[in-house]
């Protein structure tokens, strides 16, 4: 059995006619990170400084929904949450509220083997952030021009919802329709497997556009956004709260141990027969080397690749 | 219609050295918010305002470790989570790093039910509080005397765990006042205030709940959150069932507790006692926790795998026990 790796970079309402300079970016930055996961592997790394490298780059990337390029809350600033798992050990970390942290997932990570705990917010991470020595910046750092022009949108339709007497087609109530159609953009993962059939997961983000202050999404929660055990390893996005209701990721992994199904035939079931249709991808791999990478939104951006020599990028829903 | 059944618990993981004063007025206590969930029941309350008014009862009264008499961070401050879930459609909200209201599950419910989010954290959901006009108080009315000796004795202990100087042999008579060498989270048992509190609710049309709260850990990092506040762990409640956990939140968390109760209902067909067993005694590694759970049909079910949960539990036909030890 061979290595498998896969990675996303939010799943949400891509518009088929996404201009070339937003799409291009991205495409090339999913290439190129794919690229450095995969040689990661081919140099025996362990999956879990795979996943923690991946999704750093990812982080690093201005036009995914992470790190530097994550969206704004409500008040114009950002707060990232980020999570990491083992599968072997089942041990894991996530932060939230991180507003100065170059790298949140590997935050995540200290927390997951420094602390006695698991989850660190706020004051309390960033405190902790300082106390370890990882890579801080100044706030301005991670928000882009971009984002400030989406948080302005969302800002728009909201007022311009509330001045109709019937509300704009909202998919569910408490969405937010915006005119440019990716603002939902979700978080970055990935979840890899060695030929070991060692797993893990990491997967980081800057949250919904708007949201609250405070607000924390799927991404932290450990079985919504983020899960491995010795079956598999899932990264899940899009709509935050209804990835927390359905304890996504943990239940791909229950219903495998549960049922018997295999990866793609789990991940399936949950994607599209239990999620609600335009709130959830996901990217997965099991102990057997298997991938799945699917989502009942418009598109996902999407790359996995596998030892054999199997290698995708995607955005949109593939022909087979 | 099935006949109601509700369970309180304030927490697994019993210093089995307690006096018996407090054990009987924690007794005391969960067999007056079991009466309160009952009459409420009677009237034909819903699960999901049975249980926030159980866990508000609970927060209220200083004996457990939510709301007034939270275990208190290495500042000496309070930082209170809480969630609710609603099993009809599975609505819920959660709250961390809450240092002024005065009931946290109250405050988790108007996230789920007035807030376009499931999950608010520390000043963003203070903020909010505010905003929604929610009882607060200052930060010292949550921490108890009791409490502040015991923050003292945590960080004795942990000091004297990591001061190599003391030889180990010196350990038991110290004089830190342990005197058991049960330990929960690396504390010794009897500092460890694992009473984080919760409550499961079937109301008579079937519609399961569930609620958890708590300070969380004794001398807990500033900004840690526990496994009280996030669904899938502490709390979880379906169709099928409702469940609230308490005890070491790392082992909860990593085995997804609540959530793997209902799902070894819904995919291996388990009935609630079997799954509680199955789930604390495959689920938990290393861990110490207990689970209490309802089900759909009026079943009522608990379990845990250390020494002692408090708990309490009632079903219409007229069963009621509260109980500590096994």
């Amino acid at each position: 059995m061979g290595w498998a790796i896969a990675l996303h970079g939010g799943a949400g309402d891509i518009p088929a006619d996404l201009p070339p300079e937003r799409r291009q970016p991205r495409e090339a930055a999913l290439h190129r990170i794919l690229q450095i996961g995969v040689s990661a592997l081919n140099a025996k790394s362990s999956p879990l400084d795979v996943v923690e490298l991946v999704v750093r780059e990812l982080e690093n990337c201005p036009h995914f929904n992470a790190g530097k390029g994550s969206v704004l809350t409500s008040n114009g600033t950002v707060e990232m949450e980020a999570c990491i798992m083992d599968g072997n050990s089942k041990r894991c970390g996530a932060v939230s509220g991180v507003s100065t942290v170059v790298n949140p997932i590997s935050l995540a990570r200290q927390v997951m083997e420094k602390t006695p705990h698991i989850y660190l917010a706020f004051d309390g991470a960033e405190a902790f952030a300082r106390e370890q020595g990882l890579e801080t910046i100044d706030k301005s750092y991670f928000i882009t021009t971009e984002n400030i022009e989406r948080l302005k949108q969302a800002k728009e339709a909201n007022r311009v919802q509330q001045d109709y007497t019937q509300p704009i087609k909202p998919k569910d109530e408490k969405e937010t329709p915006v005119p440019d159609g990716d603002s939902k953009l979700g978080t970055v993962g990935c979840v890899a497997v060695d030929s070991l059939g060692n797993l893990a997961a990491a997967t980081s983000t800057g949250g919904l556009v708007n949201k609250m202050a405070g607000r924390i999404g799927d991404t932290p929660i450990i079985g919504a956004g983020t899960y491995a055990n010795k079956f598999c390893a899932i990264s899940a996005t899009g709509r935050g709260e209804a990835i927390i209701r359905e304890t996504v990721a943990r239940d791909v992994a229950a219903v495998m141990e549960y049922k018997g199904l295999g990866l793609k035939e789990a991940a399936d079931y949950i994607v599209h027969q239990v999620s609600p249709k335009g709130t959830t991808g996901l990217v997965a791999v099991s102990s057997k080397g298997e991938v799945a990478m699917p989502f009942n939104t418009t598109g996902m951006f999407r790359a996995s690749a596998t030892e054999d020599g199997f290698m995708e990028i995607a955005i949109w829903p593939s022909e087979t | 219609m099935v006949g109601w059944a509700i369970a309180v618990h304030g927490g697994a993981g019993v210093d089995p050295n307690l006096p018996t004063d407090r054990q009987e007025q924690a007794k005391l206590l969960l067999t007056r918010c079991l009466n309160l969930g009952i009459s409420a029941l009677r009237s034909s309350a819903s699960a999901i305002d049975v249980v926030e008014l159980v866990v508000r009862e609970l927060e209220t009264d200083p004996i457990f470790n939510s709301g007034r008499g939270s275990a208190l961070t290495e500042k000496g401050t309070v930082e209170m989570e809480a969630s609710i879930m609603d099993g009809p459609g599975r609505k819920c909200g959660a709250v961390s790093g809450l240092t002024t209201v005065k009931n946290p599950v109250s405050l988790a419910r108007l996230v789920m039910d007035k807030s376009p989010h499931s999950y608010l954290a520390f000043s963003g959901a203070e903020n909010f509080a505010k905003q929604m006009g929610v009882e607060r108080m200052e930060n010292d009315y949550f921490i108890t005397e009791d409490n502040v000796g015991m923050l003292k004795q945590a960080k004795e202990a942990n000091s004297i765990l990591f001061d190599y100087r003391i030889p180990s042999t010196g350990y038991e008579s110290c004089g830190v006042g342990v005197e058991s060498p049960i330990t929960m989270n690396g504390l010794p048992i009897s500092v460890y205030a694992p009473e984080t509190v919760g409550c499961v609710v079937v109301d008579s049309q079937g519609r399961c709940a569930a609620a958890t709260s708590t300070g969380g850990l004794m001398n807990k990092k500033v900004g840690r959150i526990g496994d009280s506040p996030l669904i899938g762990a502490g709390t979880y409640a379906c169709d099928v069932c409702g469940v609230s956990c308490t005890g070491e939140g790392e082992a909860i968390i990593r085995g997804t507790v609540a959530r793997e109760v209902a799902a070894v209902m819904e995919y291996k067909g388990l009935g609630l006692q079997a799954a509680v067993d199955f789930v604390i005694k495959e689920r938990l590694d290393d861990g110490k926790a207990g689970v209490i759970a309802v089900s759909e049909k009026g079943e009522v079910a608990y379990g845990f795998n250390c020494v002692g949960m408090f708990r309490g539990c009632a079903t219409e036909d007229g069963f009621m026990e509260v109980g500590i030890w096994e």
